[in-house]
């Protein structure tokens, strides 16, 4: 079966500059993808090049982009509006602000149902505060009638989830859902993200910097540095192996319960390259401590790991000796 | 912040407390609506009827079985009656003007605003050059073209006054436009004429109610400045600024001719800017 988004080699510049330089991944039916990096690294880019919603200056420069049998790039559009929000979804990361503040949230759920004419039969307000109940809103009916500035952050978010979900899409991006949030209702959120998979059976492409939300959400996770994916595995065993160097300092840096107290967290020495100034090799060198020669002279294609999954480094079996 | 934590403070100002400084302004204006709009009601004589022998009467004159309230004008006509009516032409011109000015030059700028490129240029730089030609110059020149009229005067009044709105309609959906909410709702599918009716304008009347509040008072002035130079109502049909103009030859021995639709015209655009300023108030964000 064909995964429900493949995204194979997408290039995204600006300003001729790259930002994405040929990402590849796929996504299946009832799979949580997330993609995770620094700022500035093109994981956002990535998500907004498949939902068509990249910024003015930047450029679609190359790839393919397949929801199921489909090629976005090669629809029109109408046809690109029509599967967004029908058969796409987004999250966005601000849950106050992506509500009309004047449309009471019951309407604002029912007009992409309205939009996309999937109202046969179905009363669209009905179905509004169905959604509701089904994200776990107490009371839809009176919920449905209130402004977002009545709601609480984390239900501002769950209305924003009904929204994106009411046309059952077979692919919903996450950008960042739960930054804005405070812990309890993140965990909320969460645990509702993977009731709707399950339920539903959508894809799931999670796009976040925070590690806690990898580990709890996702089955596969795609780390990328500076425009590449650089390492690729399911999750249990890229929290039990890294093969590349980057990774490792990642998941180092996370304060751990089970640590040692009072010791200075670990820090990824350096910053980030900037856009256009990406250094020649492997873009991590500067900062890896296991780089030489090889590393500035070329950059690592993406390999099969030891056990699952993909990394891109010349000195892969090394890098568990590090730190 | 919770209830519980903030100290109480003094005289919390309430948004929905009653604006005690503006009601008196809003019953005059209530009480100049109501006296348009019941002007046959209400009015003692007909306000064309003239009466040539009793020319320039003093207010509460009784000339012929009709008193003279305000006296009577250069053509024995009743000013009274003449001033409730005159009220009609300047609410109906205001009125019809800020509309049709108000929705041309919303759309204008909301278009070009969400538009942008070869739209967005058009359309701004068309603003620039109306609001750079004279309001009476144009005023003249379609009355030339025209000739005066109660609609002639609307339509140079709605051509003139219409890029005071585009201008804060485009400002305004610049901003509203890059929202996240207008972004979602543009990703979900939504055209763009649901972008614009449902997202961005229900955004951006706050602002426009207000423009459109100030502008009234100042529509009421023009009809009244454009009658005043006699292009605007003819006679003998009764304006305020028409009356004013041929009031002022008598002002020395008939002084009710030009006061008492001076006056009028005073408290309908005095009451309305107050109003005007208590929307901006309340509706602006800026302000707040």
């Amino acid at each position: 079966m064909s995964p429900v988004l493949h995204v194979d080699d997408l290039k995204v510049t600006i300003g001729g500059n790259p930002v994405v330089d040929g990402v590849s991944f796929d996504v299946n039916e009832g799979e949580i993808v997330s993609i995770v990096g620094e700022s500035g690294c093109g994981k956002s880019m990535t998500a907004f090049a498949v939902m068509d919603l990249l910024p003015k200056a930047a450029r679609l420069a190359g790839g393919r982009i397949m929801l199921g049998d489909t090629d976005l790039r090669a629809l029109s559009e109408a046809q690109r509006r029509n599967l967004r929000g029908n058969h796409l979804a987004m999250i966005f990361q601000e849950p106050v602000a992506s509500l009309n503040p004047l449309m009471p949230i019951g309407r604002q759920i029912a007009e992409s149902l309205i939009v996309h004419r999937k109202t046969q039969g179905r009363d669209p307000r009905l179905a509004a505060i169905a959604m509701l109940e089904e994200v776990g809103i107490p009371e839809p009916e009176i919920r449905a009638g209130q402004y977002p500035f009545e709601l609480s952050g984390g239900m501002c978010q769950r209305a924003m989830i009904a929204m994106s979900l009411i046309c059952r899409p077979r692919l919903l991006i996450a950008d960042e859902p739960t930054t804005a949030l405070d812990v309890t209702i993140q965990a909320q959120i969460l645990d509702l993200m993977k009731r709707l998979r399950d339920e539903t059976g959508a894809a799931i492409l999670l796009i976040t910097h925070d590690m806690g939300v990898v580990a709890d959400m996702a089955d596969r996770v795609a780390v990328m540095y500076a425009g590449r994916v650089i390492e690729q595995a399911p999750v249990d065993d890229i929290f039990a192996r890294q093969e590349h160097p980057y990774t490792r300092l990642l998941l180092s840096t996370i304060p751990r319960l089970d640590g040692r107290p009072k010791v200075t967290l670990p820090s990824i020495e350096g910053m980030v390259p900037d856009i256009g100034q990406w250094p020649v090799g492997c873009r991590f060198n500067p900062r890896c401590p296991l780089a030489d020669q090889p590393c500035i002279e070329a950059q690592p294609a993406l390999a099969p790991r030891r056990d699952t999954g993909f990394a891109a480094c010349w000195h892969s079996d090394r890098v568990e000796t590090m730190l | 912040m919770s209830a519980a934590a903030s100290p109480p403070r003094p005289n919390p100002v309430r948004h929905s407390s009653i604006p005690w400084a503006v009601v008196p302004f809003g019953l005059i204006l209530l009480a100049l609506v109501l006296m348009a709009v019941f002007a046959p009601l209400i009015a003692p004589v007909d306000p064309s009827t003239q009466n040539l022998l009793a020319r320039l009467k003093a207010p509460g004159t009784e000339a012929r079985g009709v008193v003279y309230h305000l006296g009577s004008d250069e053509l024995g006509r009743d000013v009274l009656s003449r001033v409730i009516y005159g009220a009609r032409i300047s609410l109906l011109v205001a009125f019809a003007s800020v509309i049709l000015s108000g929705i041309f030059g919303s759309i204008l700028g909301m278009v070009a605003a969400f538009q942008r490129g070869w739209v967005e240029t058009i359309i701004m730089r068309l603003v620039d050059i109306v609001l750079s030609v004279p309001a009476i110059l144009l005023a003249i020149i379609t009355v030339a073209v025209l000739g005066p009229s109660l609609y002639n005067v609307v339509i140079v009044l709605a051509l003139t006054r219409w890029p005071r709105y585009a201008r804060v309609a485009y400002g305004q959906t610049l901003s509203v436009a890059n929202m996240p909410y207008v972004r979602l709702a543009k990703f979900m599918g939504a055209g763009w004429f649901r972008l614009l009716w449902r997202h961005v304008l229900p955004n951006i009347a706050g602002a426009l109610i207000v423009v459109a509040t100030l502008e009234f008072g100042l529509m009421v002035l023009f009809e009244a400045g454009l009658s005043f130079l006699g292009l605007g109502v003819q006679p003998p049909t009764a304006s305020w600024g028409a009356m004013l103009s041929t009031g002022r030859n008598y002002v020395g021995n008939a002084w009710w001719i030009a006061t008492f639709p001076g006056l009028a015209l005073f408290l309908l655009v005095l009451s309305i800017n107050l109003i005007g300023d208590h929307v901006r108030d309340r509706l602006d964000p800026r302000s707040r």
